[in-house]
């Protein structure tokens, strides 16, 4: 009899464990997100920007290919946990071409007095005639320097409408002076330095990434950049977020992410400047970055995965994402006056940036699917075999231009931004 | 007692099932992974490793790496192993403060390593102060791999010896005194007592110890990706960053076929280079 007892407490213990944690599954709402994965951020986001909404919340950031295993595979299965899904517009394409996520056309029109920028609603769409997902925050790339490095600036140059070849020409009289390579860029394994090459150097110089890849503008383009990159701190391939160099000092001047400058800014205002991406030939290429939210296909909680999206649109909220975790309002919205210097300072830049009379905005990938981790493949390894390696640049572009096409092919994905419209995949010259 | 018979299974079959579950079965998933694409058998997984512009250097510096690695931290844990067995007090003491490494993970090892050796760290602040450089001197940068490499080493031996060490510390104490003693007797020099008598009694730990050094040397990951990012490519790391960055499990997974491959050939090697007769291990 004894031994019944036992084992009938220790099973009732274990069915109140079971039962407590069904309770919490049930009743909180799982938010995973391609964004904020650095432990602060995660943070952030969970003890400041997700503080006042009425409902529990579970957060969890995950790394691009296991957000998209992980929604693919629980829709298949028919299991669906995740509740709401945040990525960035290109983490969309491979859930939207499974058709794991739900329209969210009824959610758009409950929000119609959020007034959202019309371009990013469109994108949203993805190319469908419902909406997908709803505009959640946006970012860009740009550049900061130390004011120490302001003195070295070429004659006549001005920051808001540098072009690369002042740059050069700053970063040169930045080496002279002080002997050493002050010019940074992330080139680390996490860094975004393809996305500099994709978003802002051959859209600058040839006003496309994948058409005119291998093309004789290119070539020069490419040389050009090779013999900037003398005056480059060659740490540049260790780093991930530009804003510890910056802070450190090693480096005066970097481009990155906004979100990974963001505490050099924060942290020492007055020491810092940031400015707009420099001029090529064919204008300013820049990238936006724009981050949306999507509900997957038979989301345990549709209503309280609305409500958040409706929580996370709020003006009010918009500004905490800024003021916390350095993305910007994707609505009309005006920054209060007590913004942080810091912020205030990358806001400036990032209008400036896009309302330029030269502005060349390009996509993230779109249409790639999960090969978007090799496209950026092909503008890693053609950075590396050119610049650091000393490889031959035309032979370099057209072995490269094999595999971007290759890419392209297969996954038959048409021309996007800045590049001309294809009827089918997009084609590399 | 018939059932006593099938005890021993019964308590084994816990830890067959996990083995089963978490690696028999990831193993083959992988090694599937590796050799299959949508539409069927393939090689191309491999031939794209092959062809990519990281994968000589990556075999090159792992090999290089673990070549460098074992041998020095075999070497170094024996003699500390050896130095431990003749302190008499204060031996404890020295014990754990040798085996702290152990307790720290591998990238936390490879960011303490870093903070010594970044253009703004220790090593040059260091300098610096006592004038032997006038500006911060650059380490780790692409333009320069044999330090990195240098570093790479540096952080791994002072990270994992200690569990060669521990290893070599209790093979040690399973020998009996009594054979050294004899040697002793009929007049042997310490020198030949370590190479008659405590070096091939040794063998088992040895082996022991040289295979789980070597299969952990040929995974080398997190330290390397801290101290020189992706400027000392290795092969786990190109694994990772073709699952993680390039988002094809198919070449991460041939990746993963090739170092299991050389991980078993060098296990096997060392099988048989070091095989013990049953007697001598007593």
């Amino acid at each position: 009899m004894r031994k019944g007892k036992w084992i009938w407490l220790g099973l009732s213990g274990a069915l109140l464990v079971l039962s407590a944690v069904w309770a919490q599954q049930a009743a909180s709402l799982l938010f995973v997100s391609t964004q904020f994965t650095p432990i602060e951020e995660a943070q952030r986001m969970r003890q400041v920007i997700l503080r006042d909404f009425q409902g529990r919340v579970e957060f969890i950031p995950e790394d691009n290919a296991p957000f998209t295993n992980r929604i693919l595979s629980e829709v298949r299965a028919g299991r669906v946990n995740v509740g709401l899904a945040g990525g960035l517009h290109g983490d969309f394409p491979p859930l939207v071409a499974a058709g794991a996520l739900d329209t969210l056309d009824d959610v758009m029109n409950q929000l119609q007095n959020r007034r959202f920028s019309p371009t990013f609603v469109s994108l949203g769409k993805m190319g469908t005639p419902n909406q997908i997902y709803i505009p959640w925050m946006q970012a860009t790339y740009i550049m900061v320097a130390n004011r120490q490095a302001l003195q070295y600036l070429p004659a006549g140059a001005n920051l808001n409408t540098l072009t690369y070849s002042q740059l050069k020409e700053w970063a040169a009289n930045v080496q002279r002076a002080t002997g050493r390579r002050m010019l940074g860029f992330p080139a680390g394994p996490r860094g975004l330095m393809h996305r500099f090459t994709q978003g802002y150097l051959y859209p600058s110089y040839t006003k496309s990434a994948v058409t005119k890849f291998r093309s004789a503008e290119a070539e020069s383009m490419w040389l050009e950049f090779k013999s900037l990159w003398q005056h480059v701190n060659p740490q540049s391939t260790t780093y991930d977020f530009m804003q510890e160099p910056l802070l450190s000092g090693e480096v005066w001047i970097a481009w990155d992410h906004i979100a990974r400058l963001r505490d050099a800014l924060n942290q020492r205002p007055n020491d810092f400047v940031a400015f707009p991406a420099p001029i090529g030939p064919y204008g300013r290429g820049f990238m936006p970055v724009l981050a949306g939210l999507a509900i997957p296909k038979g989301s345990p909680n549709r209503s309280t995965a609305v409500a958040l999206i409706e929580y996370l649109t709020r003006p009010e909220v918009q500004v905490t994402t800024l003021v916390q975790n350095g993305f910007f309002p994707v609505i009309q919205v005006r920054l209060p006056d007590n913004l942080p210097q810091g912020i205030r300072m990358g806001a400036d830049a990032i209008a400036r940036q896009a309302q330029s009379n030269v502005a060349l905005p390009s996509l993230l990938p779109v249409g790639l699917g999960a090969r978007g981790g090799e496209y950026n493949k092909v503008f890693q390894d053609t950075f590396a075999r050119i610049v650091l390696r000393n490889e031959d640049v035309r032979r370099v572009l057209d072995s490269e231009a094999a595999n971007l096409r290759r890419i392209m092919n297969e996954t038959r994905a048409p021309c996007w931004s800045p590049d001309p419209a294809s009827s089918g995949a997009c084609p590399v010259d | 007692m018939r059932s006593e018979r099938y005890i021993p299974y019964v308590l084994v079959l816990p830890s067959v099932v996990f083995l089963l579950f978490l690696f028999a079965w990831p193993l083959l998933e992988a090694l599937l992974l590796s050799v299959r694409n949508s539409s069927g058998w393939t090689l191309e997984h491999f031939q794209r490793m092959a062809a990519d512009l990281y994968f000589k250097d990556a075999l090159k510096y792992t090999l290089l790496l673990t070549l460098t690695i074992v041998p020095l931290q075999v070497g170094l844990a024996l003699g500390m192993a050896l130095l431990l067995g003749s302190i008499a007090k204060g031996r404890d003491l020295f014990l754990y403060v040798w085996t702290i490494p152990l307790g720290i993970s591998d990238l936390a090892a490879g960011i303490v390593w870093l903070a010594i050796f970044t253009e703004r760290g220790y090593l040059n602040s260091f300098l610096q102060a006592v004038g032997v450089i006038q500006q911060p001197q650059l380490w780790l940068s692409y333009e320069t791999p044999w330090m990195i490499f240098l570093a790479v080493v540096a952080a791994e031996v002072w990270r994992a010896t200690a569990i060669v060490f521990v290893i070599l510390v209790a093979g040690l104490q399973l020998i009996p005194k009594e054979y050294g003693e004899a040697a002793e007797v009929f007049g042997a020099t310490p020198w030949q007592r370590f190479w008659k008598v405590t070096l091939p009694l040794l063998r088992p730990s040895l082996q022991v110890a040289l295979i789980l050094r070597t299969i952990l040397a040929l995974e080398v990951f997190a330290v390397v990706v801290a101290l020189g990012g992706r400027n000392l490519p290795v092969l786990a790391g190109e694994a990772y960053y073709w699952y993680n960055a390039y988002q094809n499990p198919g070449v991460a997974a041939a990746y993963a076929v090739l170092i299991l491959g050389i991980s078993v050939a060098a296990t096997l090697l060392y099988l048989r280079l070091m095989r013990t007769k049953q007697e001598a291990v007593g």
